[in-house]
């Protein structure tokens, strides 16, 4: 049984903790309203890069002089796995999601007998796949120092990415990230990058007849490669508003917990007090009567 | 003949323009082209350089390439880099006259260094203006 004075040390510990998640809970959500609207901001230039992409590369998909990155290598034995989470913990399992379903990705591949290969963006991703597949993966990029992800940073990273698919590092590209849905839920996705894969729903309504310059398969070439940094730039923009998000509804029950639990001790504090005060009593009055 | 075009220029960051106009010019990887109303549906690649607009109000932004797409009495830039000109600081215009300077140099293919080149040269144009009026005109694409 904890003495008095325990209880009311463990009551304020618990009391300054909730002090400090209530503090993130703000934070996360005044962060998350700038997350959202970056990401929303970057909505008209990814879709517009769709449709456009979407129309070339269905008539060029079958033909036997397109480009590698829509038709790809015409192997699929070595897969490269890119896995965005957050840099930093403290937001429910956001992290823990997307790398679980990367995982299950890279268990079904090795199980089939294909190599897997896996670039981490984001600490927390890597520190729990590098416990997995601690050889798969080639390499880990953090976001860590960067404030507001910008579109440069996605560049670097599918810079890297199209070098390696130049050298016949990889032949088909995973992105995984998290969908922002809402704040409270947040999807897992994987998206295949290369080859780029495309709806046929959405194709056949732009059937305009443009003139392309220089030409069309100059234009596919041009676009190809910028399709796969705007891709990531928009994971990586979701992943931003889904970890906000994320840790905003952590954050909310950490209070809450905490709040639960102040109350619970509080309870006992005073049921203990009262018993004391009684014992005392008791003490004194039986002294009296001894007399 | 319809007079007017809608224009939006877009970049990952936001969407940086999106008025009514009357032209534009666009600088494609084959050269520089105006497009008025009722132009015929045309996909572009475009190089680094300047997009006039005519029209509403006259404005020149910066596009570090990217793509344009006319179609239906519009016409969409899309573009990687995109800034206002008016929105470059003089420190800013010396940066990017430096980095667009270091492409020149390290550029392989003589088209690639004219390219490179005549960015440096619309860059140093862009600060002469800023120095003598302020950001207004700038000339020689």
């Amino acid at each position: 049984m904890p003495s008095l004075k325990d209880l009311k040390n463990r009551i304020s510990s618990v009391k300054s903790t909730q002090k400090i998640t209530r503090a993130m809970q703000m934070v996360a959500a005044a962060k998350l309203r700038r997350a959202q609207e970056a990401a929303e901001a970057a909505r008209p230039f990814a879709e517009r890069m769709d449709t456009v992409l979407t129309g070339l590369g269905l008539a060029y998909k079958d033909r036997s002089d397109a480009p590698r990155l829509l038709a790809g290598t015409g192997k699929d034995d070595l897969h490269l796995l890119i896995v965005a989470t957050a840099d930093r913990g403290l937001c429910g399992g956001f992290n823990s999601s997307i790398a679980r379903k990367a995982r299950d990705h890279a268990n079904d591949l090795i199980k089939q007998g294909k190599t897997v290969k896996i670039i981490t963006v984001g600490k927390k991703g890597n520190d729990i796949l590098k416990r997995l597949f601690k050889s798969n993966i080639v390499d880990a990029i953090s976001l860590r120092e960067v404030k507001q992800v910008g579109y440069a940073n996605a560049q670097e990273i599918g810079q890297k990415v199209l070098a390696m698919f130049e050298a016949g590092e990889f032949d088909v590209a995973t992105l995984f990230y998290s969908k922002f849905k809402s704040v409270i839920s947040q999807e897992p996705t994987a998206q295949q990058l290369i080859p780029a894969k495309f709806e046929e729903s959405a194709a056949d309504a732009e059937a305009l007849a443009y003139e392309y310059e220089p030409s069309e398969e100059a234009i596919l070439d041009d676009l190809l490669p910028r399709n796969v940094s705007v891709q990531i730039f928009r994971a990586l923009l979701e992943n931003g508003a889904g970890e906000m998000g994320a840790k905003m509804t952590a954050m909310d029950n950490a209070t809450r917990n905490a709040g639960e639990m102040i109350d619970k001790l509080t309870l006992n504090y005073n049921r203990q007090r009262q018993a004391q005060i009684t014992k005392e009593l008791i003490e004194i009055i039986s002294g009296a009567e001894a007399l | 003949m319809a007079d007017n075009l809608k224009l939006e220029v877009v970049s990952p960051a936001k969407l940086l323009l999106s008025e009514d106009v009357t032209a534009v010019t666009v600088p494609g990887r084959e050269g520089n082209f105006t497009v008025m109303g009722d132009h015929a549906p045309v996909m572009s690649v475009l190089r680094p350089g300047f997009v006039h607009v005519e029209g509403g109000a006259e404005e020149w932004i910066y596009v570090g390439g990217g793509f344009a797409e006319v179609a239906n009495e519009a016409v969409t830039v899309l573009a990687e880099d995109a800034r206002k000109v008016s929105d470059f600081s003089k420190a800013e215009i010396e940066e990017a006259i430096a980095t667009a300077q270091k492409e020149a140099d390290a550029a392989e293919s003589i088209e690639d260094k004219d390219a490179a080149q005549l960015i440096v040269d619309s860059f140093k144009n862009l600060l002469t203006e800023v120095d003598h009026m302020g950001p207004a005109v700038v000339t020689g694409m």
